[in-house]
């Protein structure tokens, strides 16, 4: 049991703002993390001749950032707003970085997918397919930095590891999905993608609570630490049962399920840490206080 | 390092950078540079609270509070003298609970906007709506504003914040602390400092406050008051120095302020690079799934 922390505050009110965003924010981060994982899946499974995997990917892909994108707009409150991003091109800001990233990858994930039921599109798949899946990276970490670049401090502190996190989880979510769509016979690959994600975003996630400071114990406490802890369960569970996945069709939607699951979790997990080390004072006061001290 | 934000921002030969120097010293807590910020900006009613948090019912900034008088009222610290005024008790005679009077300390300082020198919320806006004036300081475009909210979590101060209230005016945008831009413009002091009957919102050249701030913190050292120190003066710290600066009477932390504030965007370059290289890790790793076995 870790002491409570002393030090000096107004009133014990906070320092920071929390971001007034809601499960809005989560969503999009989890959707986009599926979509840019399931265009890389779709892309190989098209490559390899996996024409379920493929369908499947591709319709993640396009119901990904669909969904994406409507809780952005939900959270910006009216669509027309979405506009005023278009307006500049902003490297120091992560969010025009990724309106940008969105912009590019959501007509070819998209043609990707309506190519799987239209004849006369179907010619196009491939290259729209290969052209998502060359953002796709980009789509499915870059929601790292935006979290990382604010001064609340679980995002903050967290910006060394968080991007292989969500990248893990982006892998974990896309693969799990696609364990559940496809048959034994060309699971393989998602099997692997799926597995392999839910191990780094583990084995990383460890790593960031051991960099992160005094703000690792937002990772721990109230609603936060129970998502983080389900996320850790269903992504531990999932991998278990996943083993057993190549030989088992049940065993594999089970264990995709969990691994889509524990990925939803790991983003409202992380979310919710954020904001609740903004509200609480110590997570600003402390550290910078021992900054301060040890400065002289 | 001295950078004139103004002119990093691409103004030609723009007028010299302008600020406030809050002198928290002289401050009485009397509010009326929140009454004058709000009456001249037309900033809409904040609410009608009872924080219980001595007198300030106000708490803190917002996107319908520009100006917030902290006050602080504490038992006493060690080594500050009190001085008996000799003033009438409210209690009837023989009604103390027998335990000993503490005296008690009062603190005041009006916080506002800090117009940094590296300002978070304005790399992070992805609309442009947050401009860097010729003036050196920090303005949102309300015309441009999106509501996309990202500049609150990047506020080192916790400053900036999306206006709420059913059909106020900008519901829903970021708003804040302008310094007065309107009034800059004409050549006129922002509407807190002119209405701040104690001179202790000073507004100016910045370069002309922090000399003053330092005279200010030698007297008051002379005269005794050695908790006396500036905060947010420094070019050198984590958002290179505050437009908007403080002469405090304790820690920053006593008045809700950061600190050691650092710009979240210090650290972005290494952020991308992490991302670039856990990009490219899943793209490896999307291809490796793929070879050998089926």
């Amino acid at each position: 049991m870790v002491p409570p922390a002393k030090f000096t505050s107004y009133y014990g009110r906070p320092v920071l703002k929390a971001s007034p965003w809601t499960g809005d924010i989560p969503a999009y981060l989890f959707l986009g993390g599926l979509a840019g994982g399931s265009s890389l899946l779709a892309a190989g499974a098209d490559l390899s001749d996996r024409p379920v995997t493929r369908r499947a990917s591709r319709l993640a892909a396009l119901a990904g950032i669909t969904g994406s994108l409507f809780a952005l707009v939900h959270d910006l409150g009216k669509p027309s707003r979405f506009l005023n991003m278009l307006r500049v091109a902003k490297v120091t800001s992560p969010m025009s970085v990724g309106t940008w990233i969105l912009t590019a990858y959501g007509p070819f994930a998209g043609l990707a997918a309506v190519a799987e039921f239209v004849p006369f599109l179907k010619p196009f798949g491939r290259p729209a397919g290969l052209a998502a899946a060359a953002v796709a990276p980009a789509v499915a970490s870059y929601t790292a930095v935006l979290l990382a670049d604010t001064a609340t401090p679980a995002w903050h502190e967290a910006y060394r590891e968080l991007p292989f996190v969500f990248a893990g989880s982006a892998a974990a979510a896309a693969g799990g999905l696609a364990m559940m769509a496809a048959p034994l016979s060309e699971s393989g690959p998602a099997q692997r993608f799926a597995l392999g994600g839910a191990a780094l975003e583990l084995a990383v996630g460890h790593r960031m609570e051991s960099s992160m400071g005094l703000a690792s114990q937002a990772l721990h406490e109230g609603p936060p630490g129970q998502l983080m802890k389900a996320s850790r369960a269903l992504t531990i569970g999932g991998m278990t049962v996943g083993l057993a996945a190549r030989r088992s069709r049940a065993c594999a939607v089970v264990a995709g399920a969990m691994l889509v699951a524990g990925s939803v979790a790991t983003r409202f997990g992380i979310f919710e840490a954020g904001q609740a080390s903004a509200r609480d004072p110590k997570y600003t006061v402390v550290p910078q206080r021992a900054r301060l001290d040890e400065r002289g | 390092m001295t950078v004139d934000p103004a002119k990093a921002t691409g103004w030609v030969e723009p007028p010299a950078r302008k600020g406030f120097l809050t002198d928290t010293s002289l401050c009485i807590g009397c509010k009326a540079c929140e009454v004058a910020c709000k009456e001249w900006n037309g900033v809409p009613d904040d609410g009608m609270n009872f924080l219980g948090t001595s007198y300030d019912n106000t708490g803190a900034l917002g996107g319908s509070t520009w100006r917030h008088v902290a006050f602080i009222e504490q038992p006493v610290a060690a080594g500050n003298e009190v001085v008996d005024l000799g003033m009438p008790s409210a209690e009837l005679p023989g009604r103390r609970d027998g335990s000993e009077r503490t005296d008690f300390r009062w603190l005041m300082s009006s916080d506002v906007c800090k117009h940094c020198t590296h300002a978070a919320c304005l790399d992070v806006c992805p609309t442009g709506a947050l401009f860097r004036t010729e003036f050196g300081t920090v303005v949102v475009q309300e015309d441009i504003c999106n509501g996309c909210g990202y500049c609150v979590p990047a506020c080192p101060f916790g400053v900036i914040d999306k206006r709420v209230g059913e059909g106020v005016k900008n519901e829903g945008l970021a708003q804040k602390c302008t310094l007065c831009y309107d009034r800059l413009l004409d050549g006129t002091t922002p509407a807190c400092a002119k209405a701040c009957p104690t001179e202790s919102i000073q507004f100016g050249d910045l370069d002309e406050l922090r000399l003053r701030a330092a005279d200010r913190v030698e007297q008051l050292h002379e005269q005794g008051v050695t908790s006396a120190r500036l905060y947010g003066e420094n070019p050198d710290d984590g958002v290179g120095g505050l437009g908007a600066f403080f002469l405090l009477l304790d820690e920053p932390e006593v008045y809700g302020l950061p600190p050691d504030p650092v710009v979240t965007t210090r650290d972005l370059p290494a952020m991308w690079r992490q991302a670039a290289v856990a990009a490219a890790g899943l793209l490896i790793g999307a291809v490796a799934v793929f070879g050998g076995r089926s």
